[in-house]
């Protein structure tokens, strides 16, 4: 058995071996899931970093008309590439907390009113200019401006003042919020010279990397930046392809075109697996897709009925045959374990007959009209089609209106009361519930109303003591579990691929795509 | 030569009046786009103060005649006009994508133009026997599956099973003659796979249409070998129906390739025309228009003109 482990440990060492099937041979050699971690994370740290060579991504997301400017930057690219040139003023970590970049280190007041950022001394953009607090607080002004045209201008609209004040960054907020340091590490707010004002797609910053070749919506190389403060970046030069189509991009990854790949098709991902110099890597993020009840309108304004369709799901049967395995079982809440602050609540399982108790108790009589789309998320309109069966084991009858994918997100989501639709998620729990779940959000797209819902959520984003707000979350998440009108039955996996070239990729990491966008910095290529 | 000088100056004339009633109706085309075009640019979320600006930015309070005329009046002078999205000068960014679209458009033809001409021939030469059937199998094949099909195809058994050339065809001004040539293989090939057929179909109906006629059956009493009756007497004589297909290929070898530039992910036109109109960016819409329409135009107008020089009683009127 020790020659076993050894060889597995190479494996591992060599990045042939992942983590998922690691623990799934060491069960089989009768080692436990815990003990079979802790093995797996010390071969994979024993695989020391190989400074040098370029890494190629093939990226999905990205067109001709993108801009390099960072409060314009949406898709998964130009993530990417903002990733390489910049920092904002902190992080995400591995664990869900918070790493200080452009910010050493940073504080609230007692009252999360007022938060201190100390900007780092002495380091520099990349044109050789040097940091300054001036230059912080120009780049979050140039974001929060009402004339604003920043994907982060939504995050800035409780900010107040912004000012210096010697070697920090005070900023000064209308309402209390705990979460003010994690809306710092939004990607659009990289620290730009000058806040970009003069220039703001010139992709000057403190990031690990600098542009050397743009080519919009076709390809970017970037160079190691020689005077980067920190220890990140093995690779010498990365360089993105953007490939929109996805057989051209697992392709290009088969081919050695490319040596990471994000988002591989879930149908695919089990036979681009069992290529031998290719690894998947799934790690659970946020991004969730749901079937949505307006609990304003009949006849989902009676609990009941609504607690019967939750019980009709069959979430595990969703999992399997429309995520093809990528992906975990919801729990009728938009929260799960990849957001900080998370707690376990009890599972609901498929029961027709809990379901059918809560459905003669409803008193509803006829069909319940269920509308879908192809692009309300891939495979809704399967995955209608497997409700209706689970629910009809109930007695429950779903009429599916298959309704056009043009104008679905005008015409039917967030107006017709009952419909499939999807979530990427949020940063912080606060987000996802103020964006989605306080009665006033815009973006309400259940019609929840609940005072006490509501009360909690504010209360919580003024609370800093974490065990009490963990606790206060735990709370909301069982009144939207209890009385929601939404049916989650499913958060899809980041899917994701390596060859065997490069090595180093973490399963896992929170946040975004591609080790929160940290997988070119972090991997190395093979001695 | 009086009379041919006229009929070709009419021909041109005729297709630059073409061009310009094109340009008329891309013009208007992307008029009748429904929603206002500040609109579809700033989103819902545009304040009215923003859309004024942009309105005026854009010269949309003129009316639509003149605004026409300007446009028309700046392509003369090679003013294309600026992107909406990225701001940059359309022409200077056309630039580099139209040379990709024609370097690998160059590439195909000169490998499916001569094969398919040669492959007619072939068949002529042995029409109704096996080589004749086989070629018309293989090529009446390629050209029925989708192209796409064809690509994913070749992409898994060239590029994946047996390594040879790229399955992303994407090359830049850092790459020397031989990569590029490299990276283009694939999608030089599919295209040549795509085109084939119809050149190969068209250059054997048209000589086998002349091989019917007297002055064949004239040489090949006087003795003359099979293939040399073809070259010197029959392809002469066919040459017009011929050059007019390759024409109309070469043009979709311009204008018709967005899937296979998808596919491969070559830095082309097509995949520049098709992110611009996602963004709805009116001016470059209409510029890529304007240029897929001129090269159309023109290789017809070249067909056009072949076919007046190769008919000798044009060439030596009476």
């Amino acid at each position: 058995m020790n020659d076993q482990i050894a060889f597995m440990t190479r494996c591992v060492t060599t990045g042939r071996m992942t983590r998922r099937e690691f623990i799934g041979r060491s069960a089989a050699l009768g080692i436990g899931a815990a003990m079979a971690n802790t093995i797996y994370a010390q071969a994979a740290r024993a695989a020391d970093p190989v400074m040098g060579g370029t890494i190629k991504l093939g990226m999905q997301g990205g067109s001709t008309t993108d801009s390099l400017d960072p409060a314009l930057t949406t898709n998964a690219a130009g993530l990417m590439l903002l990733r390489l040139w910049g920092e904002p003023l902190v992080e995400q970590d591995d664990d869900g907390g918070l790493q200080g970049k452009v910010a050493e280190s940073y504080e609230g007041s007692d009252d999360a009113v007022t938060w201190r950022f100390r900007i780092r001394k002495g380091i520099t953009f990349s044109n050789g200019q040097e940091v300054t607090p001036d230059d912080v607080v120009a780049t979050l002004q140039r974001h929060s401006d009402d004339e604003s045209k920043s994907g982060a201008l939504g995050l800035m609209r409780d900010i107040k003042d912004i000012r210096v004040d010697g070697q920090d960054v005070v900023i000064e907020l209308n309402a209390a919020n705990a979460d003010l340091p994690y809306l710092m590490s939004d990607y659009h707010l990289l620290i730009q010279p000058g806040g970009g004002k003069g220039a703001p797609d010139a992709a000057i910053g403190t990031g690990p990397y600098i542009l050397k070749d743009v080519d919009m919506g076709v390809r970017f190389v970037a160079e190691k930046n020689p005077n980067y403060w920190g220890d990140l970046g093995y690779a010498d030069t990365i360089e993105i392809l953007v490939i929109n189509d996805d057989t051209a991009r697992v392709a290009a990854l088969q081919s050695g075109q490319v040596d990471l790949i994000d988002r591989v098709p879930p149908r695919t991902a089990g036979l681009v697996a069992r290529a031998p110099n290719i690894n998947v890597h799934k790690t659970s993020g946020p991004g969730h897709y749901v079937f949505i009840m307006h609990c304003d309108t009949a006849p989902f304004d009676n609990n009941d009925l609504r607690l019967a369709l939750k019980y009709a799901m069959n979430r595990q049967e969703m999992v399997d045959k429309i995520l093809f395995g990528y992906g975990s079982v919801g729990n009728d809440t938009p929260i799960n374990a990849s957001y900080p602050l998370f707690s376990e609540m009890e599972q609901r399982t498929y029961d027709p007959e809990k379901a059918a108790f809560h459905y003669k108790k409803s008193g509803h009589d006829g069909s319940v009209l269920l509308r879908t789309s192809d692009n309300s998320f891939p495979g809704a309109p399967d995955a209608a089609a497997l409700f209706q069966q689970s629910a009809k084991a109930a007695g429950i009858d779903i009429e599916i209106k298959r309704e056009p994918n043009d104008g679905y997100w005008s015409e039917v989501w967030n107006a017709q009361p009952f419909c499939t639709s999807y979530w990427g998620g949020r940063p912080t729990q606060d987000q996802m519930y103020s964006t989605a779940y306080l009665s006033t959000a815009d973006w309400n797209d259940t019609r929840f109303k609940n005072e006490q819902f509501d009360q909690i959520l504010l209360a919580a984003r003024a609370e800093l003591d974490q065990a009490k707000r963990k606790q206060m979350y735990a709370d909301m998440g069982k009144i939207v579990h209890d009385e929601g009108g939404l049916i989650c039955p499913m958060f899809n996996d980041f899917v994701e691929a390596s060859s065997t070239r490069v090595s180093g990729f973490i399963e896992g990491i929170p946040g975004q795509i591609l080790m929160n966008g940290y997988a070119p910095h972090r991997m190395w290529v093979n001695a | 030569m009086g009379p041919i000088l006229t009929l070709l100056a009419q021909r041109i004339a005729l297709s630059l009046l073409l061009l310009l009633m094109v340009s008329a109706l891309i013009f208007a085309g992307t008029l009748i786009l429904p929603g206002d075009v500040a609109q579809s640019i700033l989103g819902q979320s545009a304040t009215p103060e923003a859309l004024a600006n942009l309105r005026a930015e854009l010269g949309l309070n003129e009316p639509a005649i003149s605004r026409y005329f300007s446009w028309l009046s700046g392509i003369f002078h090679g003013d294309l006009g600026t992107a909406l999205t990225s701001g940059q000068d359309i022409a200077a960014s056309i630039g580099s994508r139209l040379s990709n679209t024609l370097f690998l458009a160059f590439w195909a033809a000169l490998i499916s133009v001569p094969l398919a001409i040669f492959l007619g021939l072939l068949s002529v030469r042995f029409k109704d026997r096996w080589p004749d059937k086989l070629i018309s199998a293989v090529t009446l094949t390629s050209i029925s599956i989708p192209e796409f099909l064809i690509g994913y195809v070749l992409m898994y058994l060239i590029a994946v099973k047996l390594g040879w050339f790229s399955s992303v065809a994407m090359i830049n001004d850092g790459m020397s003659l031989g990569q590029k040539l490299n990276a283009i293989a694939l999608p030089v090939m599919v295209l040549t796979l795509v085109v084939l057929a119809h050149m190969m179909r068209m250059t054997r109906a048209a000589i086998l249409n002349v091989m019917q006629s007297a002055y064949i059956e004239t040489a090949e009493l006087k003795g003359l070998s099979g293939l040399d009756v073809i070259r010197k007497h029959a392809f002469p004589n066919a040459i017009a129906p011929i050059v007019n297909v390759v024409m109309l290929n070469l043009a979709y070898l311009v204008v018709g390739v967005v899937v296979i530039e998808v596919v491969f992910v070559y830095p082309g036109m097509g995949q520049y025309l098709v992110d611009h109109v996602a963004k709805r960016d009116v001016p470059v819409v209409q510029a890529c228009g304007l240029i897929f329409a001129a090269v159309y135009i023109g290789l017809n107008m070249i067909a056009d003109i072949v076919s007046i020089l190769a008919n000798p009683r044009l060439r030596h009127p009476k």
